[in-house]
């Protein structure tokens, strides 16, 4: 009985394996893959790929980045991960101008709108910020530390947001939980007012994504979950206005057997107008289109794009007309493969396009995806990836089973849990 | 020879009819950050009332007012929570003398809930049309009280003779902490009041630190201390308070209010005229 515990943790430390990220600049300026610890950017305006530089000398990431993103005027990029650094970089040069050390790995970062603060989430639940105010003087300017702002008690903070107009930051952890708390001006002090909580998934929150159109310039919340939902929801009040059964209406859902299936939603991301949200699904080969009615507060489903053999781990899009996806992950257990990323683009996303044609989005060849072959170059690793259903299907079980460990609670049984009880370490210390 | 009645009986005292202690021996302590294995609400609306205050909704459904305003009535609520009931002395305590007030006890250990239920039960088939408004349940209030409760609806919380947690590196396990006031803050109306007390002074100090460096707390003064019928209810009503009291021990207090924020500690005015909607 022992020994399956250890087998069982072992296992764990082996499955660990991140999903690639993708983040896009917001006007398409350059864009950004993250597998494992690797940071590739490419500049579209330029049309050259980037060289990352950090003058402090320390080396860039060395375990898994979790968290990329790009602030709401992309003159700012942060990259995080399970090294327990955050690292802010300025877009136009590419220079890291701050490096933070985090006491815990980082599962989510945000940027502030005004681009003065960076907030970044740890495992044990805390949310952390760093000023980027140049002219405090008793800040070095190399290495930070994050001052606490407010904590879920010790669950995983998935994902972390500012409301558009920056008023709120919103919290997504794996307790189902949703929290939105005022965002205050002097935020080193914490941030004790909580306007609300988002309460009705069933099952971990996994992301966040803020829809908002020139009508509603506040927006609404979306969230995506284990529970394979998407839910919309006023996050002034907290309530829920819709939730929309994406895995069901995929077909993904198999009822049928005892123990259902849920695919978990894996990343939202909504168009700059608010008309379309795209939705990454475990399982589902391609993006689900959502359209969003706001006046109504209602969900829709638009159509499933199917993409031959790959499942996105992560989405961007920008206010041009791509929805930009990689499908990827730092390593596949098993496999002579290190990593893999493979990025896609559809275009032809705008609403009308969607209602008339039948033929929606086009997913775009390689020679014709922005930047050009130049680019896939630098985002994959390489031009050629082998595009083979066995190796993606792999990829894609792993990323699943990381996410399953890292986030879904394991039912012990009782006998189980009394062992671990028996073989606790402040026991055994006093039997020594 | 002997039939079940009596076998179930044996726990409880045979002239009171109320459960005896010895029988529901618990751990002293349990880890409030181990995962949770017992059925959490995901909403405040989905607590059953029915369950809780059988008398209060005799309907047997579910207290949903979601949204919903054809149901005009104003619905209870419950508006007391005392956090890590203990043995639910504090609860037995209040009942009677906030009669028509709903209250509830969260305790994390669960045999010490099922004694806590079986007390109640005991209580309310002795004396009835009494011991309503209280209730139990076991769940961890540290991670599930916007679970249970909706934004400002408590009008009192008790943190009666808390798990110390002396070493430094468990001190994130202490229910008093600055992260989770901001959720105390959010449960309770402005004007609720916070009740801690202790035996062990070094946690004393701990809460009210936490509680005066806190912006949306204040301490209350010393003529409410002095008018509250609960303040002397915190070191005689709960068992662990009387143990205290029998061995001559010292006891720490710090009773804080909620209070709205200021305007300028977070810089935004008229958030309640804010809607997303209009």
């Amino acid at each position: 009985m022992e020994e399956s515990f250890v087998e069982e943790t072992e296992n764990n430390k082996e499955t660990e394996v991140a999903p690639a990220l993708i983040a896009v600049h917001p006007t398409e300026k350059s864009v950004a893959v993250a597998v494992g610890s690797e940071l590739r950017v490419f500049d579209l305006h330029g049309d050259c790929s980037v060289s990352l530089v950090d003058d402090s000398g320390r080396s860039f990431h060395t375990d898994s980045i979790k968290a990329i993103r790009f602030g709401a005027k992309g003159r700012l990029f942060a990259s995080a991960g399970d090294d327990k650094l955050v690292k802010i970089w300025t877009t136009d040069s590419w220079h890291c101008i701050r490096t933070v050390c985090s006491e815990k790995r980082v599962s989510a970062v945000a940027i502030s709108h005004d681009g003065l603060f960076v907030c970044f989430a740890d495992k044990f639940g805390v949310v952390w910020v760093v000023g980027l105010d140049d002219n405090s003087e008793n800040q070095s300017s190399i290495n930070t530390k994050g001052a606490p702002i407010l904590a879920h008690y010790c669950s995983i903070i998935t994902s972390l947001e500012f409301s558009p107009d920056g008023q709120f930051i919103v919290s997504a952890d794996r307790d189902f939980k949703i929290r939105v708390t005022l965002f205050p001006k002097k935020p080193l002090n914490g941030a004790h007012e909580i306007q609300s909580f988002c309460l009705g998934h069933t099952e971990f929150v996994s992301c966040l994504a803020f829809v908002c159109s020139s009508d509603y310039p506040n927006g609404f919340l979306l969230s995506g979950s284990g529970d394979s939902t998407v839910r919309l929801w006023d996050f002034t009040s907290g309530s829920l206005l819709d939730t929309c059964e994406v895995g069901a209406e995929a077909g993904l859902v198999e009822s049928d057997r005892e123990e259902v299936c849920q695919p978990a939603v894996t990343d939202i991301c909504a168009s700059s107008d608010g008309s379309l949200v795209a939705v990454a699904i475990q399982s589902l080969h391609g993006v689900m289109l959502l359209s969003c009615d706001l006046s109504m507060g209602r969900l829709s489903v638009v159509k499933v794009v199917s993409m031959d053999i790959s499942i996105p781990t992560s989405l961007g899009m920008s206010s041009a007309d791509h929805l930009w996806m990689v499908t990827g992950v730092s390593s596949i257990p098993g496999t002579k493969f290190p990593s893999l990323a493979r990025v896609r683009v559809f275009s032809g996303l705008q609403k009308d396009n969607l209602n008339t044609s039948k033929c929606g989005p086009i997913l775009l060849k390689d020679t014709d995806v922005p930047g050009g072959e130049k680019l896939l170059e630098k985002l994959q690793g390489s031009l050629s990836i082998v595009e083979e259903e066995k190796v993606l299907e792999e990829a894609a079980e792993a990323v699943k089973t990381a996410m399953h460990n890292l986030l879904i609670k394991r039912p012990y049984s009782v006998e189980k849990r009394e062992l671990r009880k028996r073989s606790r370490n402040d026991r055994k210390l006093k039997s020594c | 020879m002997m039939s079940y009645d009596s076998k179930a009986n044996l726990k409880h005292n045979k002239s009171t009819g109320l459960p005896r202690k010895r029988f529901y021996r618990a751990r002293a302590h349990s880890n409030p950050l181990s995962d949770s294995h017992f059925p959490v609400p995901i909403t405040p609306y989905n607590v059953d009332y029915s369950e809780h205050y059988p008398e209060f909704f005799p309907s047997g459904q579910i207290n949903n007012y979601n949204g919903d305003t054809t149901s005009s009535l104003e619905v209870k609520k419950i508006q007391f929570a005392d956090i890590g009931c203990g043995f639910g002395g504090l609860l037995v305590s209040l009942a009677t003398l906030f009669p028509e007030t709903l209250m509830i006890g969260m305790e994390l250990r669960d045999k010490v809930t099922e004694y806590v239920k079986e007390r109640i039960v005991a209580l309310r088939a002795a004396n009835p049309g009494k011991y309503q408004n209280i209730s139990v349940v076991r769940t961890n209030s540290m991670k599930y009280i916007p679970n249970f409760f909706e934004k400002g609806q408590l009008s009192k919380m008790f943190f009666l003779f808390p798990d110390p947690h002396f070493k430094e590196k468990n001190h994130r396990r202490r229910v008093i902490s600055p992260h989770l006031l901001d959720e105390y803050a959010y449960v309770l109306q402005v004007g609720g009041i916070i009740y801690t007390i202790t035996d062990v002074e070094e946690l004393g100090e701990w809460m009210k630190a936490c509680l005066e460096g806190h912006p949306l707390f204040e301490a209350i003064t010393e003529e409410e201390l002095q008018t509250d019928p609960v303040v002397k209810l915190l070191s005689s009503a709960t068992e662990e308070g009387q143990k205290v009291a029998r061995n001559g021990g010292q006891t720490f207090q710090a009773v804080y209010k909620r209070i709205a924020p200021s305007e300028t500690e977070n810089g935004v005015k008229n958030l309640g005229e804010r809607s997303v909607l209009n």
